[in-house]
């Protein structure tokens, strides 16, 4: 049957549709077909929101199974299903939350193509709740792969300078990944003689295709995530990007990379996952520290909060496979509150990037003199970003720091470094962009936030500020399905 | 067996044989002045000969020389389906650049007639005759542009190379008769149940051999990028499209059902030879400029993937390569038929740098073979995603992970020259130079194929049916 699931994924194919009419049948006028296009897909992805919020307000957080299931026959390979648990729920809801801002974001800041951009976006809208909604390893890899090619074209078309060799670099990098992972979903279908995602976390695979498979899953998830090293293609992706490209990076596109481990890795191939532990907590450990002693050496502001997103999903991954209800709660958490925040700061970037069309940090400097609501904006989020008791970022990390350090304490010493770390980049940046002298001329005239602005803003901050505040928001949603996977996971190594 | 029923067996081959010899003469008659009347004429007879294949009577005729089976129906009605397209598309491009014979029409007619033998043969004899049938109008037909030396020059290679390779394959082929006493099929599977003698081995590797020539497969490939940039555009479109399925349907019932107990020894061959094929269709690929060699190399290796599906030797590869196949033909043809509808200045537009911009001045166009490129690379939801799925989830069971595994990493590296396309299409800023008018009936050909390339999802509950009803019957076992 289809329900509220699929007209959730798929709804921003409707206003697709209505951009592909409007541009056919409304010839002439080219402003027109513009505003008009932004128009409509504000008021599609902000149906999808209300959509989602409809989803989560039905959703039983006390039960741990997939709710809302749907299952329509396809071919003997696969099937049709869809289904939410506890922690796919709420990326559903997180995408439905931050296209509309980025739709907004990119109001003036795309003046070409506009219909063909706001396309793009719609159609990744689509494919990203895909994801999250999908129960049936087809489902899941068409949603997952497809949905490089909006992203492909966002960078290849509405970027930066280099930008072609950053499209180019974020397929194949991302595209040599999964095709592993299709080779692994092929043997599992094979092997299971089932493609169902429910299913295949019952089914019990011999040790020895445990880690072949794992690894294989890895490889696309590593690389999505991204983990140390093969996190090289984010910084250039992210800094030839459109700024809601970079937010839908940061926000939604790497979150599947975290998600795809939850989902499958733990759940599916526990003994092999137990087995890699160190390997991962080693790469998260790397990740965290290198890249942020990397990212205190950038001089492009996108390019340094590029390299913090990766510092921050090494929590993520460290979180994931602690192996208890702490560490994976912490682990969502932090994805969802790192979704806000980076893509709050991206934001940032973009406010500043729209006025003064650099991003390089020794160009600007003494903003809070002209720009004094931007400056505490930015403060805010900087600070969510170093993990400020109050703001959302504190939270993801205590709880997955707590959760590792009953897996390995030595992981949790040196990633502890890293909290120190961010605030070592992070607060400089602040520094060196909002306060000192305003010596360089050219920012004199330079203005503070728009009331566009200030709606973009406004709703990152209660988020950010109210997960801070109220953690339960999201753990209450995540807990029985977290704990069941915990279980799952225990009862594959164990048993 | 009676020859009323075994003439009724062979309809659909006895409408085509028939109708373009009756064509012919009408056209000899004429003069170029029927080649309309003549192409609507070839169209309708490859028609009703898919439609005569369809709903005709299975069986076998002259001494099992003639096999009708689920197989061969499947094969058939795709073949000359292509085929009529293949006459939509040249007839009209013919037309524009002054080249309006009415050969043309029947020559397409003769070669799927060569392709329908193909699909049926039963014994080594019509292996053969199916072959050169299918192959000595392919030569004319890449020929055809006789005023152009590119055309003439691929006409003459493939020609040449093309008799070598029928020379190779008829030698394995009197290697086979010569150590297995006969030639049909039937009767080799049961010679080489107790134990495969060297002969026949040697024989099966020439076959093989012979065969790759006629897919492109690797190492045999060296003609395939030179008749593609010479040829014919429309021509390319029919090269690429049925003859592969025909003699790729021949791999699986001769391999199939001759030699079913030497599958240890034929399958080493076939999985060298596709391996070669998909790693030096990625590797070459990526220096091409122009676009019809550039499809000849993805040709080369998509074949190599069929070529997995095959070596699994199971009945779930034979119908993953036949699923693999339709949905690449139809990616192909699209495709070519986007190169046919496109011309700037009167200018054929064949180069990487004719394409710069086209999604500017042709959004249509350009997302059709943006959905073309995407599905031959194989990215979900498009069509070649499930010819991929489908032939690597066939090795797979098979136990084959190491072959699924290169294969699919070298769809990686063909990756790059398929999003160079779409880079060039939507990114790059388009020359100077208007584009003309493009012809309906190649535009119309491409947004249905592209159509079908995108919407495949839905329809993928139909077709996987058919095609493991017809791998069942290619391998006997139906």
């Amino acid at each position: 049957m289809i329900g509220i699931l699929s007209l959730t994924t798929f709804f921003p194919l409707v206003g697709v549709a209505a951009i592909l009419l409007l541009r056919q049948f409304a010839k002439g006028d080219a402003e027109a077909l513009k505003r008009n296009a932004r128009w409509i897909t504000l008021v599609t992805t902000l149906a999808t929101l209300a959509l989602s919020i409809l989803l989560i307000a039905n959703f039983d957080p006390a039960q741990p199974g997939f709710q809302f299931v749907e299952h329509l026959n396809w071919f003997s390979g696969a099937s049709y299903r869809m289904g939410v648990d506890g922690i796919s729920v709420l990326f559903v809801v997180l995408t439905a939350f931050l296209m509309p801002l980025a739709i907004v974001a990119s109001w003036q800041s795309i003046q070409e193509r506009v219909a063909e951009y706001m396309i793009a976006f719609l159609v990744l809208e689509t494919l990203m709740i895909g994801v999250f909604c999908a129960l049936d390893l087809v489902v899941f890899y068409i949603f997952f792969e497809a949905a490089l090619v909006p992203m492909f074209l966002i960078i290849g078309i509405w970027g930066g300078k280099n930008r072609l060799y950053a499209a180019y670099k974020f397929f194949l990098y991302t595209l040599a990944g999964s095709v592993l992972m299709l080779a692994a979903i092929l043997t599992m279908i094979g092997v299971a003689k089932t493609s169902s995602i429910p299913e295949l976390m019952a089914y019990h695979f011999s040790p020895t295709m445990q880690i072949w498979l794992f690894l294989a899953f890895f490889a696309s998830f590593a690389v999505k995530m991204p983990m140390w090293p093969v996190h090289t293609w984010l910084p250039d992706a992210h800094v030839e990007a459109p700024t809601a490209g970079s937010v839908i990076l940061a926000g939604i596109l790497l979150k599947m990379g975290g998600y795809g481990f939850l989902r499958f890795s733990l759940p599916m191939f526990p003994s092999a996952s137990t087995y890699f532990t160190p390997l991962i907590f080693a790469l998260s450990v790397i990740a965290i520290i290198y890249t942020s002693l990397v990212a205190f050496r950038q001089t492009d502001i996108k390019k340094l909060i590029a390299y913090s997103s990766v510092a921050h999903m090494g929590f993520v991954t460290m979180g994931i496979f602690s192996g208890n209800v702490y560490g994976v709660q912490g682990a969502i958490f932090q994805m969802l509150s790192h979704g806000v925040i980076s893509g709050a700061l991206f934001l940032c970037v973009g406010v500043i990037y729209d006025r003064m069309h650099t991003r390089e940090i020794a160009f600007y400097g003494g903003l809070v003199n002209r720009m004094p609501w931007y400056a505490a904006v930015f403060m805010l989020f900087t600070m969510g970003n170093v993990g400020l008791p109050g703001t959302s970022g504190f939270v993801g990390e205590m709880l997955t720091m707590t959760g590792v350090y009953g897996a390995s304490t030595i992981t949790v010493l040196f990633a502890a470094t890293g909290v120190i770390l961010s605030a070592v980049y992070a607060l400089s940046l602040y520094r060196r962009v909002v306060f000192g002298e305003m010596v360089n001329p050219k920012l004199s005239a330079i203005a503070d936030l728009d009331l566009r602005e200030v709606v973009i803003f406004a709703p990152l901050i209660v988020g950010a500020l109210a997960l801070g505040v109220y953690p339960r928001l999201i753990t209450d949603v995540t807990s029985a399905s977290v704990e069941r996977l915990v279980d799952l996971w225990r009862a594959g190594v164990g048993g | 067996m009676q020859l009323s029923s075994a003439l009724s067996i062979a309809l659909p081959e006895l409408i085509l044989a028939v109708g373009a010899l009756v064509l012919l003469v009408f056209g000899a008659f004429r003069g170029d002045r029927s080649t309309t009347l003549v192409a609507v004429g070839a169209g309708l007879l490859l028609a009703v000969a898919a439609v005569a294949a369809a709903v005709g009577p299975l069986g076998q005729a002259f001494h099992s020389g003639f096999v009708e089976d689920q197989a061969a129906v499947y094969a058939k009605v795709v073949i000359y389906l292509t085929a009529a397209v293949g006459v939509l598309l040249g007839v009209p491009w013919l037309k524009r650049v002054g080249n309006h014979r009415f050969e043309y029409p029947i020559l397409i007619l003769l070669s799927s007639l060569g392709m329908g033998m193909m699909a049926s043969a039963g014994d080594l004899i019509a292996l053969y005759v199916g072959i050169e049938l299918m192959s000595l109008p392919s030569y004319v037909l890449a020929a055809f542009q006789r005023d152009d030396k590119k055309s003439s020059e691929a006409g003459l290679k493939y020609f040449v190379l093309g008799a070598l390779s029928s020379g190779i394959l008829l030698y394995g082929a009197s290697l086979i008769y010569g150590f297995a006493g006969s030639t049909r099929f039937v009767d080799i599977a049961a010679s080489v149940q107790g134990g495969v003698a060297a002969g026949v081995i040697f024989g099966v590797v020439f076959l093989i051999c012979g065969l790759a020539f006629k897919v492109s497969a690797a190492p045999f490939h060296m003609w395939t990028p030179d008749v593609y940039e010479g040829a014919p555009t429309p021509v390319v479109a029919f090269l690429t499209a049925a003859p592969k399925l025909a003699a790729m349907a021949l791999f699986a019932r001769a391999l199939g059902q001759g030699f079913p107990g030497a599958v240890a020894q034929w399958r080493q061959v076939v999985i060298a030879i596709a391996i070669i094929s998909m790693l030096w269709g990625a590797f070459a690929g990526l220096a091409q400029k122009n676009l019809k060699r550039l499809w000849a190399y993805s040709s080369i290796a998509n074949v190599g993937y069929a070529l997995v599906g095959l070596s699994a030797g199971t009945q779930e590869g034979v119908q993953s390569m036949l699923i693999f196949m339709t949905l690449y033909m139809v990616d192909v043809t699209g495709f070519f038929a986007c190169l046919i509808a496109l011309k700037r200045d009167g200018r054929n537009m064949e180069t990487f740098q004719d394409m710069a911009g086209l999604f500017r001045e042709r959004p249509g166009m350009a997302l059709c073979m943006t959905a073309f490129s995407l599905s031959a690379l194989g990215l979900p939801p498009f069509s070649g995603f499930w010819g991929k799925f489908f032939v690597f989830k066939a090795a797979n069971d098979a136990g084959f992970y190491w072959l699924s595994a290169l294969g699919l990493l070298s769809s990686v590296v063909a990756a790059f020259y398929y999003l160079r396309l779409i880079k060039t299409m939507w990114f790059d800023p388009p020359p100077a130079g208007r584009i003309d008018r493009s012809p309906v009936e190649a535009s119309g050909t491409a947004y249905v194929a592209a159509l079908f390339a995108t919407a495949v999802v839905v329809v993928l509950g139909v077709i996987e049916p058919l095609a493991r009803t017809a791998a069942a019957a290619f391998l006997g076992l139906g």
